[in-house]
């Protein structure tokens, strides 16, 4: 009787979810997140190009671009994210991918400006016509093709990755050494890409971009095309990591974390499970910087600053790791309070940055997202005393 | 790099790519041969610690089906030698064998597991923030490269082997429950459960039954005495009435090397035994 009643419901037990529960189950905030996602990529267009400018409601182009640097900011935290919060690897060196990837679309854009450079050469950007090269070197062959060029973007900061990580990882460099050594990672990047000679425009890096697929980048529907594009990279960017933790190679990553060499001893190759998540993160920020430089208009080697590394894993930190959204929520609290303080108090910023880092340190380890499930509990918990006293 | 290092180093790369080209079917582990029925070769082991020899010229032989127990005072290297077997520790001197031809000496940590040892360690480490179920997950056996597991799905035949595993662990009614938040011996089941769902050839298990209750220390007997003959299974403990109600043989560590070797009668009336357990303090 009873075994004929446990039936069915075993079998509805066993029946796999499909692909939307898998990633969505038990996670509220997360769709929370993507549906938020959604209006502001529908509505700021909206706002943007059907409000009259003087309407109240009209966003302006500054706007725009403003929304759009917080979700390529955001999207570099998430990758952060993936391998911080979920494997522990704490890399201080995330944006020398995210400024690769910038680099990948600048070179792509320098080589759209074609002869209306100053000095008008058809091939060559100026900086090179400047320095009399003669001729365009042999890695900036076919980045004039657009889907190229976007290969570029993801392929270069992969293989960086790849083979950084390969080196790392094998050597089980873990902790702390690690982190130093992403950071003297992107501090080399950074010394190299000022060179003039390493091609890459020194100094100055690339700028007075013109035109995206031959349409000109001052157009407001040329700019809201790449707000668009970079809230549907931000979402599908998402997506993909959700996947990514929600599937059984997310729950080796975070016994990895847990118990390093407990998973080696059940048969997992720790090393290949760092690898591969290193790399696929790695091509999430620079995705992230492809779609930052053409909305701010210049990429230059003040990207691959060791503090920029550094101020990413304070966003993910103060939005709260482990959890995807809180990357998200810290990504763009942060950079609005950036905002705001460095046009009031601009010498203060950094100051402001490092005590927020220490306040959630000491007084939200679990960051902002992790306030609000604390208070549910804590409320609960008196509710569950009340209610014993009243009895 | 040294020249040794570097040709090590493309031949892991090469096998990396291969691995990734054929979705990570393991690159040509070697295949256990129990053709002389014994599972376990370990000769003339030598490891020293900054001069200090853990482990002295020790030599062990492992029967396959064998339930062995290992005894020893604390520190005659019995967590040392579990350490050289499972990859961890590399020897100064000496050789192991899984079967006729398996070099452990040569082999990782995650090649050692594929080929079939499977380790409980003395301190349980399970996965904390894992609920009990996903440990279990994790450590079942099978396939364990990145790709395979990033589209891997349960089937409904390893859903019930989990239940199974579950039930025989007394585990079954926290199977949500976050490892982290089980008691000392509840943690030890579920680490000999993890053990049970790894299926190895050969089972290495440190201090099973260290903080379990008289009643859990006597299912966990019970239940090492029924993996044997299927399974081989080496045990270590400290609690001699726990060694007493399983072992078949026993073999006594002492300093390094192995003191004596017998059934327990014979080994309890052996004078060098005996004084070393009295020097010790007495067990
Ligand atoms: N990593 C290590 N470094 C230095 N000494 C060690 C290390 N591991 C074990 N030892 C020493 O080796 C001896 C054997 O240890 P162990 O194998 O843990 O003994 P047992 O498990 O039999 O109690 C002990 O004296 C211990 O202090
Ligand atoms: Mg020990």
């Amino acid at each position: 009787m009873e075994n004929a009643m446990e039936a069915p419901r075993k079998l509805a037990k066993h029946a796999p979810p499909t692909p939307y529960q898998l990633l969505m189950r038990n996670d509220l905030p997360s769709g929370l997140f993507l549906t938020v996602l959604a209006i502001v990529t529908v509505l700021v267009p909206i706002l943007h190009l059907v409000v009259p400018e003087g309407n109240v409601l009209h966003l302006s182009s500054y706007s725009v671009t403003l929304i759009g640097k917080y979700m390529c900011y955001a999207l570099l935290a998430v990758a952060v994210d993936l391998i911080w919060g979920y494997c522990g690897i704490l890399s201080l060196g995330h944006t020398a991918f995210f400024a690769l990837g910038g680099y990948a679309m600048g070179m792509y854009l320098m080589r759209q400006i074609g002869t209306r450079g100053v000095y008008a050469d058809p091939v060559l950007p100026d900086f090179m016509v400047f320095l009399n090269w003669k001729e365009l070197p042999w890695f900036w062959q076919g980045m004039d093709q657009f889907w190229f060029a976007m290969i570029m973007v993801v392929f270069i900061p992969g293989l960086l990755a790849y083979v950084f990580g390969w080196l790392a990882f094998r050597s089980r460099v873990t902790g702390v050494y690690l982190s130093i050594i992403t950071q003297a990672l992107t501090y080399a990047l950074l010394l190299a890409f000022f060179r003039n000679e390493m091609g890459f425009g020194g100094n100055n890096g690339l700028t007075d971009f013109k035109d995206l697929l031959g349409m000109d980048l001052k157009q407001p529907g040329v700019r809201i095309a790449l707000f668009v594009a970079t809230g549907v990279c931000l979402g599908f960017g998402y997506f993909a990591c959700r996947y990514v933790v929600r599937s059984r190679f997310g729950r080796v990553v975070q016994a990895i974390r847990d118990a390093e060499s407990r998973a080696r001893f059940i048969g997992y190759r720790v090393e290949n499970y760092k690898l591969w998540l290193f790399t696929f993160s790695a091509m999430l920020a620079g995705l992230a910087g492809a779609l930052y430089v053409p909305q701010v208009g210049i990429i230059n080697p003040g990207e691959f600053a060791p503090i920029n590394s550094i101020e990413v894993v304070i966003w993910v930190a103060v939005g709260g790791r482990g959890t995807l959204y809180g990357a998200v929520v810290g990504a763009v609290l942060v950079n609005y309070a950036k905002t705001v303080l460095t046009d009031a108090l601009p010498d203060v910023w950094l100051y402001a940055l490092g005590a927020l880092f220490v306040v959630v340190t000491l007084f939200l380890p679990k960051g902002i997202v992790g306030v609000l499930p604390d208070l549910k509990a804590k409320i609960d918990t008196l509710r569950l005393q009340r209610a014993r006293r009243a009895r | 790099m040294s020249a040794p290092g570097l040709r090590g180093g493309i031949e892991r790369f090469g096998n990396t790519v291969g691995r990734v080209l054929n979705r990570g079917g393991s690159a040509a582990a070697p295949r256990l041969d129990l053709s002389h029925d014994i599972i376990l070769y370990l000769e003339g082991i030598t490891v020293s610690f900054d001069g200090f020899r853990a482990l002295n010229n020790l030599s062990l032989y492992v029967e396959a089906g064998e339930l062995r127990c290992i005894i020893g005072p604390n520190g005659a290297g019995k967590t040392t030698m579990m350490d050289v077997i499972t990859g961890k520790t590399r020897p100064d001197l000496g050789s192991a064998w899984f079967g006729q031809t398996v070099d452990l000496l040569t082999l990782t940590e995650p090649e050692i597991a594929e080929v079939g040892i499977g380790r409980k360690f003395q301190k349980p480490t399970v996965f904390s923030e894992h609920s009990v179920f996903e440990n279990l997950e994790l450590a079942m056996a099978g396939n364990k490269s990145v790709w395979r597991m990033l589209f891997a799905k349960m089937t409904p035949e390893q859903h019930l082997r989990i239940d199974e595993v579950l039930e025989t662990i007394g585990l079954k009614d926290h199977r949500a429950a976050r490892a982290g938040s089980l008691s000392h011996g509840q943690k030890q089941w579920l680490e000999i459960g993890m053990l049970l769902m790894q299926d190895p050839a050969l089972l290495l298990v440190d201090e099973p039954v260290a903080g379990m209750t008289p009643q859990e220390t006597e299912r966990t007997a019970e239940l090492l005495v029924s993996l044997a003959g299927k399974h081989s299974v080496v045990v270590v403990e400290h609690d001699m009435n726990f060694v007493r109600s399983i072992a078949r043989t026993v073999t006594v560590l002492h300093q390094g090397s192995v003191l004596a070797e017998g059934s327990m009668e014979q080994v309890q009336n052996d004078p060098k035994v005996i004084e070393v357990y009295l020097g010790d303090g007495g067990h």
